[in-house]
Order: structure tokens, then C-alpha cells, then sequence
């Protein structure tokens, strides 16, 4: 079987089984997995500017609250249906990704990781600023009757998982169908050596333009859908904590993998959700396997499945 | 493929008739009688499983410990007197890390793996906006003690009650005539700049007019920060009254370096005891306290009209006179605020008799029976005062105390009526369906 | 207030906090320049300062300077020893690989935290000053103790200068810094070196904290702030260069200061933000920067 066939099987594969889950699992791991696909997807779209083109954002949060606010803000004042405030999410995050990318994109590196920071904090502030119409860290309920997609009531834990399960499984077609091609290559070959393949003649900023966009409105698309599906926008989701999830989620699963932020995330939302039963201070072993990691698996764990057994995973 | 454990095939088979067995007549009962079932359940004295969603870490953790101590010492009690309906009282604790996003996954955890039978407990308002969508769709009874304005504003649903502490609109509002009267008209503001502290400055601004006087200058502090000395020159020089209501681990620097800044000379100064919650008085740094006044739900220290329920409640939490633990003076509890677990967790028993509770099924009629209470009289089970409560709102009301730093203790001042802490309903959760 | 005192205090507050803020981001700035890595656990060695001087004056009891002198000299070594041990058993054997590093000491961050968490608790505590004393001028009143702040951390930044400059381990750091392989080959124990450079910045972070927990409190989370502050610092002092992060220290710990006199304090802090942001943009190697980041 050719690798990408090999991949289609394993990835739709995938989908197949999250959606048997959503008709056999008990309901409270049936809550918790429509939740660990839609940050998932803001993992995945992560994923694509660090693992895959090698930038460190830390200000991923700006993106992904930038969907919520998008899609909150214009149902609590606008009074817009769910299907056009999601889209304005989607939109609010597609704009703000190219104006940061066109500048930040003239940093590299560790300059780079705190211009987004920077950019991310003053998102926040902004939030909080104008907290007149956002309410600030408080936030705001997005109501029952709100949360109806094409007639579709979302509040009701079946249809959410089933539409957190299509935000998913189109996300990872996007995203799968981005790194096989060739622009994902160069994507690769840009994280692996700039220089080189500036020298084989890729406009590298333009590349690393379109990854910033992608990734920013990837990520602003599942704080749109997070916040529709589970009633609730607010400022807690725009801080440096929210910037350094994804980030985890991506290292813990495997960097440049397309299932890896998918498998930690939920390996990180289990690890935090059994531990804190029995200590008060569990990220303790959200640390220690962060270190343990990078001592023995830094490809994380999808990665290091890549690394041994199954050299053809995207 | 068992080469793993011999068992005699004559006992495997002896166990799993007798579960099966076992299981059909449980299911054989259960569809025949439903009503025995329930009685069985409490006469097997089942517990009552109450979800409580506690700040351990995170900002909120000073008010989550203490919330904790009060919340344990409440159950005992209740469970010394024979529980609920007969019923022993079981808490169930998750942290939820002061974290919108962890409150709301905790509330699912309560409902659908602990089976608890209601939520109760949050304190920061971002938590409970965060966490009670989720409450409404699971069906679950969600009774937060947070002093926030959310639950009598309607934004939240008929599953979200707030029966044990007041809200900020109402204390507020309930400060500015005695501030007007007493300490002067021109009013400086200092407040955390989110949603708490917009709180204060919107019911504060909008009281203190309706008392012919005015708010001169509103300074906002950006969240986090943790030195505050050079907001202070915005004060200005003619101000009466400078109102503050602070929260965080900052607090204190806070109240320190108002006393470095003004010395001996200083305005008249009203705080919320917000600023001071888990506060020792007798703090280096917070002797300029001295003659400033204070906002208090429940006054921290033993006043001369000690009633009997608060010297009870005191000793059943474990804190003495000064409202520290008994254990250790220099940990100072959150007296103000903590009494609302308590209060919330009677208020749940009263309910559940009233509704004859028996489980989740009868959680509407739960919600039922408290929308139904009205005056609820001071007394052990409620040691803060005497309170309303108002079922359509979802929204209780009652006293609040005025105290004044004489020789680094706080001593009443002042108590106002219920009446000065009412405000027009915003909302009538009765009106919406289940 | 009047222009002029409104701007004079905003100064002393300003210069109060350029003074931790350049210790602390001296420290990452050693560890940057020398071994080339991101500390992002850099923000928890500050907390702990803190954490360790509310043990050590709890512990001593007597006079508050007493102990507050002793853990001067305690907690900037703890810390110190902590950081060492981390950077032999871990960061070694990552072979100092950048992104390994960062994710590895973000470990070591959460690691770190949830400790104090356990053993410290979430409270926040206050640490009392050596001395309490209020100077008043015409306008406001001033602690004393801050200014003793600033008095020591210039005489501290001194001595690394010293330290660097005058004696010989300045000069094998100096060496190790600038071609590593050259300073293995004069034989010098770099991985010793290491291990003492990243000591060393965890100390100077300690003892930043040390000075300024009288005024603050000593709490698990108070490390992001310190962590954020000297990150953006260092940046834009220049990679390598000690006298930039401290210029760039005192530039952005007034400015801090003083913006607020003449906006709102989240307008204040929206503007300062952007325009570390865009001072990077416009200038990536920062304003001392030698070599690309």
C-alpha cells in the first residue's frame, strides 16, 4: 500500500472510531472528548507553524480568542445567527493572523516567540479594555437558544460531539492534505534548513506567511467553536496560559505529526483530570512528563511511534 | 487463550449466576416499583453526594481553603443532627484551578462521573459564568457563593441559585448613604480593572449620586499588578473619601503603600474588606488603618453584640474571636465572605425537606422548594443575620455591616437595614421551564 | 498631584523596578550568552528567591534585618545549588539542543511551581523589610526600604561587572561564551562551566526577589511576571550583552513608570507591550544585539 493510502486508512480510520465512541462511551468521557477535539483542533492548527515549519509562537491565544470574540461578541450585540458569528470567528481570526504574521514574520527565533507574546498580551488587554462590551475576564453566557447551527441545537451533548467530531475530521483533511502536498514539504524543508531552501529559490516569507494564517485561523476556528458549543466566551482563554497549552498538547504528542496534537491533548486533559484527585498541585506531573519526554521520547509520543515503526505518518 | 488463572469452572459459573441473579431482580425491582426503589435507597442511608467546586490553586486559593473549612465543618454538623432526610451528607471536592474553562469540566465530572446530586461552592465570577452553561444543560442544581451580580442579572439559568451569600450590586449600593453622611460627598474610586471591580464602579457611581454626591476620579488598576504607589498621585488633593476593593496576593502591598504614600495626613478612606480578606490587621504597614472604615459581610472581629449563632459558628469552623484560626493567629480567615458555604449548604438541607428529595429526579422540585423560601430568620444555620430571599431573581439578600479600625481591630459601626440593599428584579428564572 | 512630584515619584517607582528587573534579567542574559539556551524556569528560580527568604526570616525569628541578611546569602545559594543540579542531570544530557531545552525547562517550571505548591501553599505571604522607615516630602510619602533596594542591586550589578570584567572566572565565562570549542581545547571544564553559569543566573534571580519580597509578597505564581519582564528585556538589550540588558532594564522599568502618569494603567500597558513588540520588529538584534537571535 503506498504511504498515502496507508495514511488515508489510519486517519479516516480515525474518525471512524471517534464516532463509534460518541454512540458507546459513558457520559462523562463523552463530554470530555468533544471538548479534546475541538482544543485538538486549535492544537493542530499549532502544529502547523511550529512542528511542521518550525516557528514558536507563544501567543497562539490571541488566535484562538479572536475566534471566540469573533463569534460571541456578534451574537450577545448583533444579535447574528450561530452559523454567521461562527464565520465572523473565522474571519476575525484570518485577519488578525495575516496583519501578525506581516509583522511579525520580520523576526526570527527568540525574537520571534516574544513579538507573538507581546502581540498575545495586548490582545488580552485589549479585551479587557473595552470589557464594557466583552465584560472583561468575566466574560458572558452564550444562551440556549443561541446555540443552534442549521437548526442543529448544539447545547445537547450528542449533536455537540457530532459537531465537534466534523470540526475535527475536516481540520485534519485540511491539514492532511496540506503537508503532503508540496507546500507542506517546503514547509518542512524551511524548519529543517531556512537557508537552504531559500537557496533552492522558495520565497520563504511568503511560505511562512501563508503557515502564520493557516495556523492563526485553524486555531481562531476552534475558540469560535468552543465557545458555541460550550456556551461561554471569556478573557481567561486570551492569557499566556491558554498560548502555552498548545503548545504542550503539540510537544506531548509529537511535533510534525497530524494525530500527535490530538493524542496530547487528550493525554494531558487525562493526566490533569486523574491526578488532581490525588493532589492539588498535578501539574507537577504534567512537568515531570515534560521532562521525562524530552530525556527519552523527543519526537513525543505519536512522534517516537513515527520515529520506530511507521516512518510514513504525515 | 487462558492459560492465565485456574478457576474451578463449577465456582465461575456458581459467581456469575448469582450476578446475574443478582442483577435481574435489581432490574426486576427497578422497573416494577419505582417508588420502593427510592425508599430503599434512603433507608440504605445512600448519601446525599454534594459536588463541591473549590479554588484550591490559582488565584482564588486563599478564599478556596477557607471555603474548604467551613464547607467540612458544615457537613459535620449536618451529619451530626441526622443529615438530610435521613440522609448522610457526602462532599465531593474537584479544584477547579480558578479556570472558566477547568470550572466547566469539574460541573460535568460532578454530574456524570461522581454522580453527585447537586454543585455547590464557586466563588470567582468568572468560574461560575464559565461553569453554569454547563449546570443548565446537565440539569444539575449549581448554588454558587460568589458575590457575584451574574445570577440576579439573568444572564445564567433556573439551575443557578446563589441562596448564601449577597450580591456586590446590593452591598454597594447599600455603602453610600453612610459613606455620603458620614465620611463626605467627593469620592476617589481604586478598583481592579475587570468585571469585580466595573461592578463597584457602576453601582457605587450611580448609589453615591442618588446621594448628592459624586465620583471625582475612578482609578482602574490593570490585573496582576503587583506595585501600586505610582497610580496614587491621581488622587486628587480634594477628595473626601477614597473607596478601594482590591483583590489578589497583592492586597497587601496595596494597603501598604497607600499608608507610605499618605503618611499621617490622609483623606477618609472606606475599603471593601476585599482588600484585606486572609489578612492579618496587626500587619507591619497597615497601622494608617486606624480610622479608615470597612466594608463587612460578617464582621471579622467578635463585636460587643456577639449573638449566640456567631460564637457557634465560630467555634464549629475553628476560628477565634479575631478571626483567625485557632490553631495558628497569623492564619486569618476570609470571614466575610466563607460564612456563605454554610449558610448555602442549610439553605440545600431546608430545601431538600421542604422538597422531600430523594435523588436526581427530584432536583426541579428541589429548585422548587428553594425558589419558594422568602424570610429566612437569623439563627445557628444562619449565624450572618437575617436574610430575604428572593425566588425569582435567584438572589438572597440581607444585612451589611460598616466597621471602623479602632486600635488595629474592627469594630461595628454601622448596620444596615435589608431594605437599603434592594434593588428592582432583573430577571424571573420562575417564568423559564426546566 | 503636580506635574513635577507625580513625575518624580513615578521615577523612584520606576527605578525601583529597573533595579530588581535588571538583576533578574542579568541572570537569564549570563545563561543566554554563555550557553546559548532559553531558561524558561527563570521566572520559578525568582519565586523561590522569594519563598526560600519568608522560610529562612520565619525560621531565624529575631530582628527582621538579621534575617533578612541571612537569606541574602541562603536563598540566592539554594536556588543557585537547584539550578546546577538541573543543569547536570537534564539540560547535560540534552546536550544543550535549544528547542529540547525550552520544552525541558518548562518542565522544570511546572515542576518547581507545584513543589511550592505542595509544601509553601497557595497564599501569598509577606516577608518583613530589615527596616521600616518613611522619608516625607512636600507632596507624598516614600519607604526608605526602596531606596535601599536600589543601593543594593546597583552594588550587586557592579560586582558581576567585577565578577565578569577583573577576575579570572569572568574571563573563562567571557571565553566559554565566545567560542566554546576553543575554550574545551585551552581545557577548560565547560560543562563545569555550564553548570556554574546557569547557578549563577538562578542566584541573581533569587536574590532580586530577595530584595523586593518585603514590598511584594512571597506567592507560588508571582514568577511569570519576573519571567515575561526579563525575557523582553534581554531581548532587546541584544543577545550577549550584559551592558544592553541593563540599559534596556532601566529603559523599560521606568517607562513603565512613567507611561501611566499620562494614561490609564491598561492603556498604559497595552501601549508599553506594543512597543516592545515593535522595537523588536524594527530592530531584531535588539538595541546592543552582536550577534543574529
Amino acid at each position: 500500500m503506498s504511504d498515502i493510502r496507508k495514511s488515508l486508512v489510519l486517519h479516516g480510520g480515525l474518525i471512524a472510531l471517534l464516532l463509534l465512541l460518541g454512540f458507546v462511551l459513558p457520559a462523562y468521557h463523552h463530554g470530555n472528548l468533544a471538548r479534546v477535539m475541538v482544543l485538538a483542533v486549535y492544537a493542530m492548527g499549532y502544529n502547523v507553524l511550529f512542528g511542521y515549519t518550525g516557528l514558536l509562537s507563544l501567543g497562539h491565544a490571541m488566535f484562538f480568542a479572536a475566534g471566540m470574540y469573533g463569534m460571541g461578541l456578534t451574537i450577545q450585540h448583533l444579535g447574528f445567527s450561530a452559523e454567521a458569528a461562527l464565520l465572523t470567528g473565522v474571519v476575525a481570526a484570518f485577519v488578525l493572523s495575516t496583519v501578525v504574521g506581516l509583522l511579525a514574520l520580520r523576526t526570527t527565533g527568540v525574537a520571534f516567540m516574544i513579538v507573538t507574546l507581546m502581540f498575545a498580551q495586548t490582545g488580552y488587554l485589549v479585551v479587557l479594555y473595552f470589557g464594557e462590551w466583552t465584560r472583561g475576564d468575566e466574560g458572558f453566557v452564550i444562551q440556549k437558544a443561541s446555540r443552534v447551527i442549521a437548526g442543529i441545537d448544539v447545547s445537547d451533548p450528542g449533536n455537540r460531539y457530532l459537531a465537534a467530531l466534523a470540526l475535527f475530521a475536516i481540520c485534519l483533511w485540511i491539514i492532511l492534505k496540506l503537508v503532503q502536498a508540496p507546500f507542506g514539504k517546503v514547509l518542512i524543508a524551511i524548519r529543517e534548513n531556512e537557508d537552504r531552501a531559500r537557496m533552492l529559490g522558495y520565497d520563504i516569507f511568503r511560505h511562512k506567511l501563508i503557515a502564520v494564517i493557516v495556523s492563526g485561523t485553524i486555531s481562531g476556528t476552534a475558540g469560535a467553536f468552543y465557545g458555541l458549543l460550550f456556551g461561554y466566551t471569556g478573557a481567561s482563554f486570551a492569557t499566556v496560559q491558554y498560548s502555552i497549552f498548545p503548545l504542550l498538547w503539540v510537544l506531548l504528542g509529537g511535533a510534525g505529526t497530524v494525530t500527535g496534537p490530538l493524542v496530547g491533548a487528550l493525554f494531558m486533559f487525562y493526566l490533569i483530570d486523574i491526578t488532581s484527585g490525588l493532589t492539588s498541585a498535578y501539574m507537577l506531573f504534567a512537568g515531570i512528563a515534560l521532562v521525562l519526554l524530552t530525556l527519552f521520547a523527543r519526537q513525543g509520543l505519536v512522534g517516537e511511534i513515527r520515529r520506530r515503526f511507521a516512518p510514513w505518518l504525515p | 487463550m487462558s492459560n492465565k488463572k485456574i478457576v474451578s469452572v463449577s465456582d465461575s459459573r456458581r459467581k456469575a449466576l448469582k450476578t446475574l441473579a443478582a442483577g435481574a431482580g435489581a432490574f426486576a425491582g427497578m422497573s416494577t416499583l419505582p417508588g420502593l426503589v427510592g425508599y430503599a435507597q434512603s433507608a440504605s442511608s445512600e448519601p446525599i453526594r454534594i459536588g463541591f467546586q473549590v479554588h484550591r490553586t490559582g488565584i482564588g486559593a486563599a478564599y478556596g481553603r477557607w471555603y474548604n473549612r467551613t464547607t467540612q465543618a458544615a457537613a459535620k454538623m449536618i451529619n451530626a443532627a441526622g443529615g438530610i432526610n435521613g440522609r448522610p451528607v457526602e462532599i465531593v471536592a474537584e479544584d477547579d484551578g480558578t479556570d472558566p474553562k477547568r470550572g466547566a469540566e469539574v460541573v460535568e465530572k460532578f454530574a456524570t462521573q461522581h454522580k453527585c446530586d447537586i454543585a455547590f461552592g464557586t466563588l470567582f465570577s468568572h468560574v461560575v459564568i464559565g461553569s453554569a452553561p454547563r449546570a443548565g444543560e446537565l440539569k444539575l442544581p449549581y448554588f454558587v457563593v460568589s458575590e457575584g451580580h451574574h445570577v440576579a442579572s439573568g444572564m445564567l439559568n433556573r439551575y443557578t441559585l446563589q441562596p448564601g451569600i449577597t450580591d456586590v450590586k446590593s452591598q454597594v449600593q447599600a455603602m453610600a448613604p453612610y459613606v455620603a453622611s458620614n465620611l463626605g460627598k467627593k469620592v476617589t474610586m481604586i478598583y481592579p480593572d475587570f468585571a469585580f471591580g466595573h461592578d463597584h464602579r457602576d453601582y457605587f457611581s450611580a448609589a453615591i449620586e442618588k446621594q448628592g454626591g459624586k465620583v471625582i476620579q475612578k482609578i482602574a488598576i490593570p490585573p496582576t499588578e503587583s506595585s501600586f504607589t505610582k497610580y496614587f498621585p491621581k488622587i486628587p488633593r480634594d477628595t473626601d473619601v477614597i473607596y478601594h476593593v482590591m483583590v489578589g496576593p497583592a492586597v497587601l502591598t496595596f494597603v501598604k503603600e497607600l499608608g507610605e504614600f499618605y503618611g499621617p495626613n490622609k483623606p477618609q478612606i472606606f475599603g471593601f474588606i476585599d482588600s484585606l480578606e486572609a489578612v492579618d490587621m496587626a500587619s507591619p504597614g497597615l497601622e494608617f488603618l486606624d480610622g479608615t472604615y470597612f466594608w463587612e459581610a460578617n464582621p471579622r472581629y467578635a463585636q460587643a453584640n456577639q449573638t449566640s449563632h456567631d460564637k457557634a459558628f465560630r467555634a464549629a469552623v475553628g476560628v477565634d474571636d479575631n478571626g483567625a484560626s485557632v490553631s495558628d493567629s497569623k492564619d486569618v480567615s476570609t470571614y466575610s465572605h466563607m460564612f456563605g458555604c454554610w449558610e448555602t449548604l442549610y439553605t440545600v438541607k431546608a430545601g431538600m425537606e421542604a422538597a422531600g428529595y430523594q435523588g436526581p429526579k427530584d432536583r426541579a422540585k428541589l429548585i422548587e422548594a428553594v425558589e419558594a423560601m422568602s424570610h429566612i430568620p437569623l439563627s445557628d444555620e444562619h449565624p450572618q443575620g437575617a436574610k430575604i430571599f428572593n425566588g425569582k431573581t435567584h438572589q438572597v439578600f440581607g444585612h451589611q455591616y460598616i466597621t471602623k479600625v479602632t486600635n488595629g481591630k474592627l469594630v461595628l459601626a454601622h448596620t444596615t437595614s435589608i431594605e437599603d440593599t434592594l434593588y428592582p428584579d432583573e430577571v424571573d428564572y420562575t417564568k423559564k421551564s426546566f | 498631584m503636580d506635574f513635577g512630584p507625580y513625575l518624580l515619584l513615578a521615577s523612584l517607582e520606576g527605578a525601583v523596578q529597573s533595579a530588581v528587573l535588571a538583576l533578574t534579567a542579568v541572570g537569564l542574559s549570563l545563561v543566554f550568552g554563555t550557553m546559548r539556551v532559553v531558561n524558561v524556569a527563570h521566572g520559578e528560580f525568582f519565586m523561590l528567591g522569594a519563598v526560600l527568604a519568608w522560610w529562612v526570616t520565619t525560621f531565624v525569628g529575631l530582628h527582621p534585618a538579621v534575617g533578612f541578611i541571612v537569606a541574602l546569602v541562603v536563598a540566592p545559594l539554594a536556588a543557585g545549588v537547584i539550578a546546577a543540579a538541573a543543569d547536570l542531570t537534564v539540560l547535560k544530557r540534552l546536550k544543550y539542543d535549544p528547542e529540547s531545552t525550552i520544552v525541558a525547562t518548562i518542565g522544570i517550571l511546572y515542576i518547581i511551581q507545584q513543589v511550592v505548591l505542595m509544601t509553601y501553599g497557595p497564599d501569598a505571604r509577606p516577608v518583613q523589610a530589615p527596616f521600616s522607615h518613611r522619608f516625607y516630602t512636600p507632596w507624598f510619602g516614600y519607604s526608605s526600604y526602596k531606596l535601599f533596594v536600589i543601593g543594593i542591586a546597583i552594588l550587586l550589578l557592579l560586582g558581576v561587572w567585577v565578577l565578569m570584567a577583573k577576575t579570572r572566572i569572568g574571563l573563562i565565562l567571557r571565553a566559554t561564551q565566545l567560542d566554546r570549542e576553543m575554550a574545551q581545547a585551552f581545557g577548560i571544564p565547560v560543562e563545569r562551566v555550564y553548570a556554574l553559569v546557569f547557578g549563577l543566573g538562578a542566584a541573581l534571580a533569587a536574590m532580586a526577589a530577595v530584595l523586593i519580597v518585603p514590598i511584594q509578597q512571597a506567592h507560588y505564581l508571582m514568577g511569570g511576571d519576573p519571567l515575561l519582564l526579563s525575557f523582553i528585556v534581554v531581548i532587546i538589550g541584544g543577545l550577549g550583552s550584559l551592558m544592553g540588558t541593563v540599559v534596556a532594564a532601566v529603559l523599560i522599568g521606568m517607562s513603565d513608570g512613567i507611561i501611566s502618569v499620562f494614561f490609564t494603567p491598561t492603556l498604559a500597558k497595552i501601549l508599553a507591550t506594543l512597543l516592545v513588540a515593535f522595537v523588536l520588529i524594527f530592530r531584531p538584534n535588539g538595541l546592543f544585539g552582536k550577534r543574529s537571535s
